[in-house]
């Protein structure tokens, strides 16, 4: 025997919570709306200093570790809709994170391209450099972070010099791969070429599962096979010129006058083009990113 | 038209036991009972016989498995019905941090007395109860004896047509309970109907134009105090101490407990007198003469030796 | 409306009040506010952002603890001692107990807040002797804090209702810390770029009472002006959790068997 009043009040709930979560729900759309614009970039960090939150973590620092990583990686997320973003907080997480839990490999790796990445990211190797430094310092077992490191030398830095010193110092590793003495032998013999990174970005597809670094090595891959296709089709209009007093209009008149067979097309299919001054480059609606669109965005 | 004070019609509690698998207990089995306005109405038997289950029901604190009850022709569920009444709970508790005038004024709130109304009857009722000297007195602070005045106290306040009182008398002395009893005659004298439940025998004698005797959640009947259970002796006891060298006489032995130098010894009322000559000329000690009743233990003891036998005249619930 | 909850409210803010542990904590408040003093004393030029950091996350933190810990006894210590028993053969509904109970903890809140408030006033005189205009934006943040308050003792109360006060503590502090953390939990589902998950985080999202809407700490520390619109709405969302808190316990107590 249930109560009437009991069951009037249970009636009520019943339809009162549903309605008033709506509304709710509906007031939270209105506040979000209100405090979103703007609102990212102004995030607040209260301490940016890690040994601090490592103090205060009352010895759960690798915990809070992961909750910062997971926060840096949601903060990048969140940083990629945003235009003209400067990343400001995301150089302090990844630092609480490390100094937290100085072996959380993942932060160096990824933190790196996160702070290092022209379009998707900080557009600031130096401190990804500064990062993976410390990781190699915390971790000198790991070779991935001292190719990590290599890396960044090499393709952001242009500092071919470090680069091949830190790629032979990860080719001392026991663990370390075959392809990084040959890496470091490459690197101090010819510097910054088509071939080496070539080499790097294959290495780089083939050593990790992680589907956006392929697809970052890919994109890489076509890019470079784009400049090398460039750099010929730019001798063979020379060449042309030479003959026939005016650079090629588009690859049809190289093949029409049996320099070449067929026309030639960038990694995604689409043919490459000629300007006036002779000069080949992609086809606008390409999807393969330019050196230019990879190495040195426009400061936007 | 006037319907009765208290009308209870098939009232049933099932409590689930057990953690894991929940199987239900009944503590109140059909219970169906008429009080009627201005009776003294005693609810007895043993502990865990379902007496404070029944009370709780009524007070709406729990809900019943089935069966329904109503106060002064009012539904338990109405909570119109609670200005009607006033109620004593079992070993009452209330908040330790208030004074025994602050508990009481926020009782008197409740019911919407205005301050100076609230002032007047606390006073009086404090007084009635004895407590008068200890109103400005936290609660932590009260003996049991003193919270069981409190709470006749905010029972009776607001001066209810029913009174329903959970085991009065326990935890008060002698004189205690005298006053208890005083108070819950003169609330008869005033018209109002008191139900009291109670496991002790002699309370329900001294008090109740009526008893209901309750065992294991059933009703067993319901009726006239002295129908219910015959109050005569079943004998006497005497304690005695015997002098140096002086052995039990020899018709004692038998049914004499020792201990030490102390006997006692049961004896009919008749072989009182005799007996008490006899342990003197032996030159022993009387401790003490007492009489014997039966307890309501030996009653339901009896009544579960004799289920479903109707006795005494009782009217026993068919079932 | 009946006067019911008043009279329940004011006994439970009595009991409050006459509880030590109070005091112990209101002392706690002020001292760490007055902490800040020292500490924004070694901090060259962030005195003021330092003392009102520390000032209203100490109001926060303080209330915080109280609401849990005198909310999650406020139903249960009456069932458990049977306080309940007397109280409820009175003309006193279910509901209007809860109520009552509810408003008598947001009374004592509300005059806790107020004494931690003059502390921390007290300390920003002490520093810089005088108010400026921007200051206003601490008292909303006060108030802000308040609206927290009363959503965390709606929800204490609620798990009250229903369990021992150790696992309503566990449960309302989980609340909180998911509520703080409700962006999060919604980032996260669209980031992860699978419909089903983002559908569920969106929903918790929803569901879950959206504590950042009250944090303002940081804004009033640096003197930011807090819109008036968001002073309306979050009162709004505030009243609205609340409400929805208070019908769901009324309809789970007023079914309950006492014990």
């Amino acid at each position: 025997m249930i109560p009437r009043s009991h069951k009037r009040l249970v009636r009520v709930a019943i339809v009162g919570v549903p309605v008033l979560f709506a509304a709710i729900a509906i007031l939270q759309m209105r506040i979000d709306a209100q405090t979103r614009a703007g609102a990212q970039e102004q995030q607040e960090l209260m301490l940016r200093s890690g040994a601090m939150v490592k103090k205060m973590s009352l010895g759960y620092e690798s915990l809070l570790a992961d909750i910062y990583w997971t926060r840096a990686v949601q903060y990048w997320g969140a940083q990629l809709g945003v235009p003209h973003s400067h990343y400001g907080l995301l150089w302090p997480l990844l630092d609480i994170t490390t100094t937290l839990d100085p072996h959380l490999i993942v932060a160096y790796r990824f933190g790196a391209i996160f702070l290092s990445e022209p379009n998707a990211g900080a557009r600031r190797p130096d401190l990804a450099v500064e990062l993976v430094k410390r990781g190699v310092q915390a971790n000198p077992d790991d070779w991935h972070l001292k190719s990590d490191l290599g890396f960044l030398y090499y393709w952001y830095l242009h500092d071919y010099k470090d680069a091949a010193a830190t790629y032979f110092a990860a080719s001392k590793d026991p663990q370390g791969p075959s392809w990084l003495a040959f890496m470091a032998a490459r690197i101090s013999d010819t510097g910054g070429s088509i071939d080496t990174s070539r080499m790097i970005w294959t290495q780089i597809y083939n050593s990790t599962d992680n589907a956006t670094t392929r697809k970052k090595a890919v994109e890489h891959l076509a890019e470079l096979q784009a400049t090398e296709d460039e750099h010929h089709l730019n001798a063979l209009a020379e060449q042309y010129r030479r003959h026939f007093g005016h650079y090629p209009s588009s690859t049809r008149d190289l093949r029409d006058a049996g320099m070449i067979r067929g026309i030639p097309r960038d990694p995604a299919g689409f043919p490459y083009e000629f300007n006036t001054e002779g000069k080949s480059h992609l086809d606008p609606n390409s999807p393969i990113p330019t050196l230019d669109d990879l190495d040195n965005p426009k400061k936007q | 038209m006037t319907s009765p004070a208290i009308e209870i019609s098939g009232l049933t509690k099932d409590y689930p036991v057990g953690f894991w698998r929940k199987r239900m207990r009944r503590s109140l089995d059909n219970l169906t009972l008429q009080v009627e306005e201005g009776e003294i109405f005693g609810f007895l038997g043993p502990n865990g016989a379902g007496k404070t289950t029944t009370l709780k029901l009524l007070m709406g604190l729990i809900y019943p498995t089935s069966g329904t009850a109503r106060v002064r022709g009012r539904s338990i569920d109405d909570v119109a019905m609670h200005r009607e009444i006033g109620y004593l709970p079992e070993q009452p508790y209330f908040y330790d941090y208030l004074t025994a005038r602050e508990l009481l004024d926020y009782f008197a709130r409740i019911f919407g007395f205005s301050a100076k109304e609230r002032g007047e009857r606390i006073a009086r009722f404090l007084e009635r109860v004895g407590l008068a000297d200890a109103a400005g007195i936290q609660l932590r602070k009260f003996s049991k004896g003193m919270l069981q005045r409190v709470g006749i106290a905010q029972a009776i306040l607001h001066d209810p047509r029913i009174v329903f009182l959970d085991e009065p008398m326990s935890g008060l002395d002698p004189l205690g309970r005298r006053e208890v009893r005083d108070i819950i005659l003169d609330l008869k004298r005033e018209g109002r109907t008191v139900f009291f439940s109670t496991h002790i025998l002699s309370d329900a004698e001294m008090l109740c134009d009526r008893v209901a005797v309750l065992l294991n959640g059933k009703l067993q009947g319901v009726g006239a105090p002295g129908d219910i259970v015959s109050m005569e002796l079943h004998g006497m006891e005497i304690l005695f101490e015997l002098g140096d060298g002086q052995a039990l006489p020899r018709r004692f032995a038998d049914r004499a407990t020792v201990t030490g130098r102390r006997c006692r010894i049961e004896v009919p009322e008749a072989e009182l007198y005799p007996v008490i000559e006899e342990l003197r000329r032996c030159e022993a000690r009387i401790l003490s003469v007492s009489a014997l009743r039966p307890t309501l233990e030996d009653y339901f003891f009896g009544l579960v030796g004799r289920e479903k036998t109707a006795s005494h005249g009782v009217e026993v619930n068919a079932r | 409306m009946s006067a019911m909850p008043g009279v329940v409210a004011i006994n439970t803010f009595r009991e409050a009040v006459r509880d030590r542990v109070l005091y112990n904590l209101i002392f706690f408040a002020l001292l760490m506010i007055g902490a800040a003093i020292l500490v924004g004393q070694i901090s060259v030029g962030i005195e003021r952002i330092v003392i009102i950091n520390l000032g209203l996350s100490a109001i926060s933190l303080f209330g915080l603890v109280m609401a849990i810990f005198i909310g999650v006894g406020l139903v249960y210590k009456e069932m458990e001692r049977r306080t309940l028993y007397s109280l409820l053969s009175k003309p006193v509904k279910r509901w209007e107990f809860i109520v009552g109970k509810y408003a008598g903890l947001l009374l004592t809140l509300a005059v806790n807040t107020a004494f931690m408030t003059l502390g921390l006033v007290a300390a920003l005189l002490y520093v810089s002797h005088h108010f400026q205009r921007s200051d206003g934006s601490i008292f909303i943040a006060i108030y802000f804090i308040l609206l927290e308050l009363a959503l965390v003792t709606a929800f204490a109360l609620f798990f009250s209702c229903f369990s021992s006060p150790m696992l309503s503590t566990l449960f309302t502090i989980g609340f909180y810390i998911a509520g703080v953390f409700a962006n999060d939990i919604r980032n996260f589902g669209e980031l992860a770029h699978k419909p089903a998950l983002g559908a569920v985080t969106r929903g918790l999202y929803y569901i879950l009472p959206n504590f950042h809407n009250f944090n303002s700490i940081a804004a009033a520390a640096h003197g930011d002006a807090i819109p008036l619109s968001l002073v309306g709405q979050n009162t709004l969302y505030a009243v609205l959790y609340v409400a929805v808190t208070l019908l769901a316990s009324s309809a789970v107590f007023s079914g309950r068997n006492l014990k």
